[in-house]
């Protein structure tokens, strides 16, 4: 273990701390790749339930998120794609899973919005479509867009390669994704990483979250799920 | 259903790979479309894009050496080409939004003659959700829908009015099936049938489609081996 210098290290049981029910979590991760295991492995260990999810998709029923969802702690979720998980769409078909879809590049801005402390953004896309329920539109330069409004959450959970103490981030290739806008949209963001290396040990050029935006950083354990394609 | 030596599945690939073009930046959805790079030259220079945050990616990795956190759209194991890079998923939708696709290719539920794609949900029985099908419709500067002529119980899917949810309207450049290669040409809601596949005919086409179509008079009639 590094030196603690900014008591954001936490063991895995004080981050489960902050897990409780009927809370807004926002998780980082694109098809499972990018969620966070640990946290994740916890979150169902806990028992926490009536949860309110915000991320890209439902990964896969025994992957990642997808795993809450199967165990139906999920009662609310906004997202882009619950195609790959089942489970997500019986749920919501039988109404105990309330789904507000929004298409994915609105999704990740929505994000981004609530992480940079924007009160929306100007979209154009999906306008008069079924995401177009109720929505503010705005006449910008002679167009037309929808306002989407900004998301933030309870807790923000995150997965990255790395960590210094201060909790400046990189990430591993397409696991990056939607890590970085999740990390800064969290009232408190817990980051789960690979490896937690010394201050200093990261190039500042390479930081790709810089740790201002990071509460807590937890030592991941591994992913304890067989992939699709594993099978 | 084969063609011969050829599977449909094949032959729809092959066919859509002619349309990707040196210089190109593309997006394949899942499904048939991920099939097309296995019909392109050796030396084509492509970058494949991807929703979760990757440009440029080459070949699926040999069995034993997938990178778990090195994955497509659809959580699948890629390898990277020179040149290509990661980026977050704002990026990612960045390139969409501006532009800068020159070409998608995805499935499709249904298609219109006016080029309106619904491709994400059937209310009431199937909620695959949208992903970033509506920001690559609405984007691309080319939309090619390759998908089956018909549905599981033979009815056409290209029609004359989508009944189901749109992903968006007049998006739809290019529809290619195992059957036919048809040309949308959105303003006037015309739908050219520019190609038929060996051994369907021209008539075949015609039962199968649920709008009208214009025939070209210089119809390719393909025999693919």
């Amino acid at each position: 273990m590094q030196i603690n210098t900014f008591g954001k290290i936490i063991d895995i049981e004080e981050a489960l701390s902050f897990f409780q029910d009927d809370m807004v979590l926002m998780f980082g991760g694109f098809g499972g790749i990018g969620n966070p295991p640990t946290l994740i492995k916890g979150i169902l260990e806990k028992g926490v339930k009536n949860l309110t999810l915000i991320g890209n998709d439902t990964g896969f029923p025994d992957v990642g998120i997808g795993q809450l969802v199967t165990a139906k702690r999920v009662r609310k979720m906004v997202t882009t794609h619950i195609g790959s998980n089942p489970n997500a769409g019986k749920q919501m078909t039988d109404g105990t899973l309330d789904i507000e879809f929004s298409p994915q590049g609105t999704f990740i801005e929505r994000v981004r919005a609530g992480g940079v402390g924007l009160g929306g953004v100007l979209v154009d896309i999906g306008i008069d479509s079924v995401i177009d329920i109720n929505k503010q539109r705005v006449t910008v330069l002679g167009k037309e867009y929808l306002v989407e409004t900004p998301l933030t959450a309870d807790v923000s959970i995150v997965y990255a390669k790395k960590a210094d103490p201060f909790g400046n981030l990189v990430f591993d290739k397409s696991a990056r994704n939607s890590n970085p806008y999740v990390a800064m949209a969290g009232n408190i963001t817990i980051v789960e990483v690979d490896e937690i290396v010394p201050l200093g040990e990261l190039e500042p050029e390479e930081i790709i979250v810089p740790g201002a935006f990071v509460h807590y950083i937890v030592q991941s354990e591994g992913v304890d799920w067989k992939w699709v394609w594993e099978k | 259903m084969g063609l011969g030596k050829i599977t449909a599945r094949e032959v729809m690939a092959k066919r859509a790979a002619q349309e990707v073009k040196n210089g190109m930046i593309v997006n394949l959805g899942i499904g048939i479309p991920s099939l097309i790079p296995n019909y392109l030259a050796k030396d084509a220079s492509v970058m494949f894009h991807a929703e979760n945050g990757v440009l440029g990616m080459g070949p699926t990795p040999r069995k034993g050496e997938e990178d778990e956190n090195l994955c497509n759209a659809a959580g699948l194991p890629v390898t990277l080409i020179p040149g290509s890079s990661y980026f977050d998923s704002s990026i990612a939708f960045a390139i969409i939004r501006r532009g800068l696709l020159d070409l998608t290719v995805l499935g499709a539920l249904e298609v219109s003659r006016n080029g309106d794609l619904a491709n994400w949900i059937v209310p009431g029985k199937r909620v695959p959700g949208i992903g970033g099908a509506m920001d690559l419709a609405q984007k691309s500067k080319k939309v090619i829908v390759l998908m089956n002529h018909t549905n599981k119980n033979g009815e056409p899917k290209i029609v004359s009015k989508c009944s189901l949810p749109l992903t968006s309207p007049k998006c739809v450049d290019l529809i290619i099936t195992e059957m036919a290669v048809i040309q949308v040409k959105k303003d006037s809601g015309e739908l050219w049938l520019n190609e038929v596949m060996a051994p369907y005919s021209i008539r075949d086409v015609i039962d199968k489609t649920g709008a009208p179509l214009f025939v070209n008079q210089d119809i390719i009639v393909h025999k693919w081996e």
